[in-house]
C-alpha cells in the first residue's frame, strides 16, 4: 500500500543510518520523498559519553514520537477520569469531606493520592508536562522541515506511477514538451516542477496543500499557547467573593483593594494581595422574578460602582448586574453569582437600649428555606466575664413564602410573600473571644456542648412580631433584606488564552479540510499499440491500494486506441500518478481531472 | 414571554410521529439486514461483477454488488448497482402508467429496506417540524433543557445518517445509527420530557444559542460515527475469525487505507458480512469525525467563553467540563491514531467508540448522576 510507506514508523534502534528519522514521519516528505534528513550514523567511538548521549537521544526520539503521544493523550484522558467522577476539593468541600468520610481508609487513601484533587496533582502535572515536552519535541523539528520543504521543489516523480492510489495512463496528441507545456499552463495554484530524464520523457511534479501542514502546526503550537496562558492565569489571577446585604445604607456595599475586603479570597500562585484594584461597590437593591411555579426567570441587582481608592460621593455610577452579564472594571470582573434572604432582628434589652442586626441566611432548598443565626455579642450594662454569660445568638430558619408543617417550618416558594421566621434562642459564651473563626451561619456547637451557652426560649414569628424572654429581653423579627454574592475575578492571561483557543479551532479546520496532494506526470514518446492498453495493466495489477476509487481516473485513461493522434502528428504517452495524504478519499474527482489536463 | 401551549402540543405529536417513523424504519431496515444474507453474492461472483464493470469503462470494483450495495464514493459502484434502469432489460410496455420493469422482481426486504427509507425521511421531516414548533411555542432557542437537547442530537444523527446514507448507499449504516437515536429519542420522550418553560436565568444568554446548538450537532454527528466505528469493529471480528476458521475456499483481498479487507468467501453466511467493507466503514467514522470534531471544539470554547461570562472563571473542572476535555481528548487520539503506524484499523476504530462513550456519558450520567455547576431546567 503506497500511503503506507509514507506512514511507517520506525523504532528508535533499527536506525541503520541509511534511512528516515524515527519520528513518524507523516507528513508526505516520508519515504515517497527522501527528503528526510539521514539519522546521524552511529558513532564508533563508544565512550561513556557516547553512550550517556545515545541513550539520552534514543529516549528523546521515544518520547517525541507519534506513539508516545497517542499513549500520553491516552493517559491524560484516563487520568483525568477521577476528576469527572469523584467529588473535588476545589468545587464543593463539604461534598468531598462526606464523601471520603464515607469510604474510610479507601477515602484517605485516595485522598492522599491527590484524587480529590487531580488537576492540582502531580502525577496529572506529570502526565501533561511530558505531553508537552513531547510536542515540542514534534513541533520544532517538523517546522524545519516544513521550512524545508517550502523551500524545495517538489519531489522527483517516482519510476512506478501505476502504484500510485490514483492513477492513470494514456496516449495524447503532441511532443512530450508539448503536452508537458499544456499541462504546466493549467496547473494553477500548484507547486511545480520540470524535470527531464535520460530516457527522453519530460517529468512534471506537483504539489499543493501546503496550508494542511501550516494548520497542523498552528493547531498544536496554539495547544502550547493555550497551557501556558492557563499556567499564567493561575499564578497571576486571583478570586475573591463576598456576600452583601442590598440595601440603601453603605454597609451594603464593599471597596475590593485587600484580600480582607473578601469572604473568601482565593489567590494565585504568586498573587500577594497588594495589587489588587481598587474599586467600590453599592448594592441597591436586589429583584428576583419567579414563575407561578417557582422556577426563577430573572435575577437584577442594581448597583452602584466607582473605581479609585477613595468613594467620593460624586464618583458613582449605575449599573444592572445580572446573571451571565458581568461588570469589567480595571481588569477584574465583577459577577453576580447567588442570592438569598437577610432576615433582621431587634433586641430589646431590660434596661430599654436595643440592638439590630441584619444577617444573611443561608438558602437550603430551592423555595429558599434558609438558614442562620444571629449573634449578639455585646449586651448592654455587663463589663467583664459578665458578657460571656449574657451574649445572644438568635439561630432558625427564614422562610420567604413560611408554611408549617410538623412543627417544621419550610418555604413554598422562593419570593418573599409570607416570610416568617422559627427560632431559637441561646444565651451564654458564643466562644468568639478565642480567636477561632466560627461560621458565619450557625453557632459552636462545642459550647452548647460544654454548657456555657444554653437554649433559653424558642418562637415562630411573622415580621413585626415579638417573644419575651426570662430576663425581660425581647426579641422583636423586625423585616428581611436580601443578599446577594458578589465575586470579583482577575486573569491576567485570558484573553491570551482566548486568543490561542481561536488559533487553535482555526489551525485544526484548516488541517482537517485541506488535503496535503501531489500529482506526478510522466511524459514520453510513444504511439499506442493495439492491444491491451496499458492502462488495463495499470489498474488489474498495479493499483491494488487504489482499485474500487479509480472509476474517474479509468474513465480518463480510456481504452488505448482514443489516445491516439491524427496520423501525422506525434502522440505521447502520459502517465499520471496521486497521492493525498491521510485520507485518500476525494481526491479521486479532483485526480480525474487533473489528470486530464495532459489529454488535449 | 408567553408560551403557545397548543403550539407545544403539536410539537410534541410532531416529536411522537418521528419516533414512530423512526421505530418503524428501524423495523424495516434490520428486516432487510437480517434477511440480506441470502442474497450476497459470493466473492467470487463479485470478483466477476467488478471485473466486468471494469471493462465496461467503469471501474473494477473487488467488493460484492448487493442490490444497493455500493462503495463509499458517489463514484462507487452503485453506478453499476442493479437498482439502475438498464435500458437493455425492459421493453416499454403500451399504455402501462408504471416505471418500465426492473430486470428481476426486487426481494420483498430489498423493498421493504427501501420503504423504511422513506418512512424515515418523513419521521425525519416530523423531527424538524416538532423542533421548529417548540422554538415558535417557547419563543426561544428549543435546545435549553433535556428533552429538547436530546432531540437536537438526534436530528443532527439523523441529518449525518441521510448524508451517509446518500453517499454511500449502504442501508445497514441507517439500521444501526436508528438503534442509538431511537434509544435516546424514547428516552427524551418518557424520562426527559419536559413541558414548555421559559429558561432558569442562568441559561438566559445568546451562548446557549450558540454553545448547546454546536455541543448537540456535533454529538449527533459523533453519534454517527461511533456508529461506524462499532461496524467496524464488528466487521473485522468477523473477518478474523473468517480467518481463524480455516481455509477459505475463494477470497479476494484488497487493500484499504484502513487495512486488508477480504469479501466474505463462499459459504459464509453471517450476517456481519453484509456490513459495508472496512474501508467504507473507516471513511465514513473518519469523515463523520473530521466534520464533528471542530465543531465541537468550537462547542467547548464558546462554552468556556459562557462559563467565563457566568461563572467568573473560563474552566472550573466542573464534572462536565473535565467530561468534555475527555471525550474531546480521545477525538484528538482517534485523528493522531489514524496516523500512527500500527493504530490504525481496530485500534483507531475503538478510540472513536471510546470517545463516543465518553460523550453519551456527559450527556446523561454526568447531568443526571453527578451534578455540578451545569444545571437544565426541568431535570431535578
Ligand atoms: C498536546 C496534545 C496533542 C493534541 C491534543 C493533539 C491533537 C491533534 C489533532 C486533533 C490532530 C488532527 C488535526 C490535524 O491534523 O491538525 C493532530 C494531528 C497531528 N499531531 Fe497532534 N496533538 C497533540 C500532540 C502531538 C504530539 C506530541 C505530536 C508529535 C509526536 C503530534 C503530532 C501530530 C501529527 C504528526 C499530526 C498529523 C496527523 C495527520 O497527518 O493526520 N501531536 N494532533
Amino acid at each position: 500500500m503506497a500511503s503506507n510507506a509514507t506512514h511507517q514508523e520506525r523504532a528508535p534502534q533499527d536506525r541503520a543510518g541509511q534511512d528516515s528519522p524515527p519520528r513518524d514521519p507523516t507528513h508526505l516528505s516520508g519515504g515517497l520523498s527522501g527528503t528526510a534528513p539521514p539519522a546521524a550514523p552511529d558513532s564508533h567511538g563508544q565512550s561513556l559519553v557516547g553512550g550517556v548521549l545515545a541513550l539520552i537521544r534514543n529516549i528523546w526520539r521515544r518520547l517525541t514520537s507519534m506513539r508516545t503521544a497517542l499513549v500520553l493523550l491516552f493517559l491524560l484522558a484516563l487520568a483525568s477520569l477521577p476528576g469527572a467522577l469523584l467529588p473535588q476539593w476545589s468545587l464543593n468541600t463539604a461534598k468531598t469531606a462526606n464523601y471520603i468520610l464515607d469510604h474510610g481508609a479507601w477515602g484517605r487513601l485516595l485522598n492522599r493520592l491527590g484524587f480529590f484533587g487531580v488537576f492540582a496533582s502531580p502525577w496529572y502535572a506529570a502526565i501533561y508536562l511530558l505531553l508537552f515536552t513531547s510536542l515540542v519535541g514534534c513541533l520544532l523539528p517538523r517546522t524545519w522541515e516544513f521550512v524545508g520543504q517550502i523551500r524545495m521543489r517538489p519531489v522527483a516523480t517516482p519510476r512506478n506511477l501505476g502504484r500510485l492510489p490514483h492513477s492513470a495512463d494514456f496516449f495524447a496528441p503532441g511532443s512530450p514538451d508539448q503536452v508537458a507545456d499544456r499541462i504546466t499552463g493549467r496547473l494553477r495554484g500548484w507547486r511545480l516542477a520540470r524535470r527531464a530524464e535520460p530516457s527522453g520523457s519530460v517529468t512534471l511534479s506537483a504539489e499543493k496543500g501546503y496550508l494542511r501542514e501550516v494548520g497542523n502546526l498552528v493547531f498544536h503550537f496554539s495547544l502550547l499557547g493555550l497551557l501556558v496562558a492557563v499556567a499564567v492565569g493561575k499564578m497571576f489571577g486571583f478570586e475573591g467573593s463576598v456576600i452583601v446585604t442590598a440595601g440603601p445604607d453603605p454597609s451594603a456595599g464593599f471597596c475590593s483593594g485587600s484580600p480582607a475586603a473578601y469572604d473568601n479570597f482565593r489567590p494565585g500562585l504568586l498573587v500577594d494581595g497588594t495589587t489588587l484594584a481598587p474599586f467600590c461597590v453599592q448594592v441597591d437593591a436586589f429583584r428576583a422574578t419567579y414563575t407561578d411555579g417557582g422556577q426563577a426567570s430573572s435575577f437584577v441587582a442594581s448597583i452602584r460602582y466607582q473605581t479609585g481608592g477613595q468613594p467620593s460621593s460624586s464618583g458613582w455610577q449605575s449599573r444592572e448586574l445580572q446573571v451571565n452579564d458581568p461588570l469589567r472594571i480595571e481588569g477584574e470582573r465583577l459577577y453576580l453569582l447567588g442570592h438569598g434572604y437577610s432576615p433582621t432582628f431587634t433586641v430589646t434589652y431590660a434596661d430599654g437600649s436595643t440592638q439590630s442586626r441584619t444577617q444573611p441566611f443561608q438558602p437550603a432548598d430551592s423555595a429558599f428555606t434558609s438558614q442562620g443565626a444571629v449573634k449578639f455579642t455585646d449586651p448592654p450594662g455587663f463589663v467583664g466575664n459578665a458578657v460571656l454569660d449574657h451574649q445572644l445568638a438568635i439561630v432558625g430558619i427564614f422562610a420567604p413564602t413560611a408554611a408549617t408543617r410538623d412543627g417544621i417550618m419550610t418555604s413554598s416558594f422562593p419570593a418573599a410573600q409570607k416570610p416568617g421566621v422559627a427560632i431559637e434562642v441561646y444565651r451564654g459564651d458564643l466562644g468568639m473571644e478565642g480567636g477561632k473563626p466560627q461560621s458565619v451561619f450557625a453557632i459552636d456547637q462545642a459550647q452548647v456542648q460544654k454548657g456555657k451557652l444554653r437554649k433559653i426560649d424558642r418562637a415562630t414569628l411573622a415580621p413585626g412580631e415579638s417573644k419575651k424572654l426570662d430576663d425581660g429581653t425581647v426579641v422583636t423579627f423586625t423585616g428581611y433584606r436580601e443578599w446577594v454574592s458578589l465575586q470579583t475575578s482577575y486573569d491576567p492571561a485570558q484573553g491570551w488564552a482566548l486568543g490561542s483557543a481561536i488559533c487553535l479551532l482555526a489551525g485544526l479546520m484548516t488541517s482537517l479540510t485541506i488535503k496535503r496532494r501531489r500529482v506526478w506526470y510522466r511524459i514520453g514518446p510513444g504511439q499506442a499499440a493495439p492491444g491491451p492498453a496499458p492502462d488495463d495493466l495499470g489498474h488489474l495489477t498495479g493499483g491494488l491500494s487504489g482499485l474500487r476509487r479509480n472509476v474517474v481516473d479509468a474513465a480518463v485513461g480510456g481504452p488505448g486506441p482514443e489516445g491516439v493522434g491524427p496520423a501525422g502528428v506525434s502522440t505521447s504517452r502520459v502517465e499520471v500518478g496521486g497521492l493525498a495524504r491521510t485520507d485518500q478519499a476525494g481526491y479521486g474527482d479532483e485526480f480525474g481531472k487533473v489528470a486530464s489536463f495532459g489529454r488535449t | 414571554m408567553s408560551i403557545n401551549q397548543h403550539l407545544a402540543d403539536l410539537s410534541y405529536q410532531g416529536f411522537q410521529a418521528a419516533l414512530a417513523g423512526y421505530i418503524t424504519a428501524l423495523v424495516c431496515l434490520g428486516v432487510e439486514f437480517a434477511a440480506r444474507r441470502q442474497l450476497s453474492p459470493t466473492a467470487a461472483e463479485a470478483a466477476s461483477i467488478g471485473l466486468r464493470a471494469a471493462r465496461r469503462g467503469g471501474t473494477a470494483v473487488l467488493d460484492r454488488q448487493g442490490p444497493d450495495r455500493s462503495g463509499p464514493d458517489r463514484s462507487g459502484p452503485d453506478r453499476a448497482g442493479s437498482d439502475r434502469l438498464r435500458p437493455g432489460d425492459s421493453s416499454p410496455q403500451i399504455g402501462r402508467i408504471a416505471p418500465p420493469t426492473r430486470g428481476p422482481r426486487e426481494p420483498l426486504s430489498t423493498r421493504l429496506g427501501r420503504a423504511g427509507l422513506v418512512v424515515l425521511i418523513v419521521g425525519f421531516v416530523a423531527h424538524l417540524f416538532s423542533i421548529v414548533s417548540r422554538g415558535l411555542a417557547a419563543g426561544r432557542a428549543p435546545w435549553g433543557n433535556m428533552y429538547e437537547f436530546s432531540s437536537m442530537i438526534c436530528a443532527a444523527a439523523m441529518v449525518g445518517c441521510l448524508v451517509v446514507l446518500r453517499r454511500t448507499r449502504t442501508r445497514s449504516i441507517g439500521f444501526f445509527v436508528l438503534i442509538p437515536v431511537v434509544t435516546l429519542m424514547f428516552v427524551a420522550g418518557t424520562v426527559l420530557y419536559t413541558r414548555v418553560e421559559p429558561l432558569v436565568p442562568a441559561l438566559k444568554s445568546y451562548w446557549l444559542l450558540i454553545h448547546v446548538l454546536a455541543i448537540s450537532l456535533s454529538t449527533g454527528v459523533l453519534m454517527v460515527s461511533g456508529v461506524a466505528s462499532a461496524m467496524y469493529l464488528l466487521r473485522s471480528r468477523y473477518e478474523r475469525n473468517l480467518v481463524a476458521a480455516g481455509p477459505i475456499e475463494q477470497s479476494v483481498t484488497t487493500a484499504g487505507d484502513a487495512g486488508p479487507e477480504r469479501s466474505a468467501p463462499v459459504g459464509h453466511r453471517s450476517r456481519l458480512g453484509d456490513l459495508p467493507s472496512l474501508a467504507t466503514l473507516d471513511r465514513i467514522a473518519y469523515r463523520t469525525a473530521i466534520v464533528a470534531f471542530p465543531v465541537y471544539t468550537f462547542a467547548v470554547i464558546a462554552g468556556a467563553m459562557w462559563a467565563e461570562a457566568a461563572w467568573g472563571r473560563y474552566w472550573n473542572w466542573d464534572p462536565k467540563e473535565t467530561c468534555a476535555f475527555i471525550s474531546w481528548v480521545f477525538y484528538a487520539a482517534y485523528l493522531h491514531a489514524r496516523a500512527t503506524a500500527g493504530w490504525r484499523g481496530s485500534r483507531a476504530a475503538w478510540i472513536s467508540v471510546l470517545g463516543f462513550v465518553s460523550v453519551v456519558f456527559n450527556l446523561f450520567v454526568v447531568n443526571m448522576v453527578i451534578s455540578g455547576l451545569h444545571s437544565y431546567a426541568g431535570l431535578n
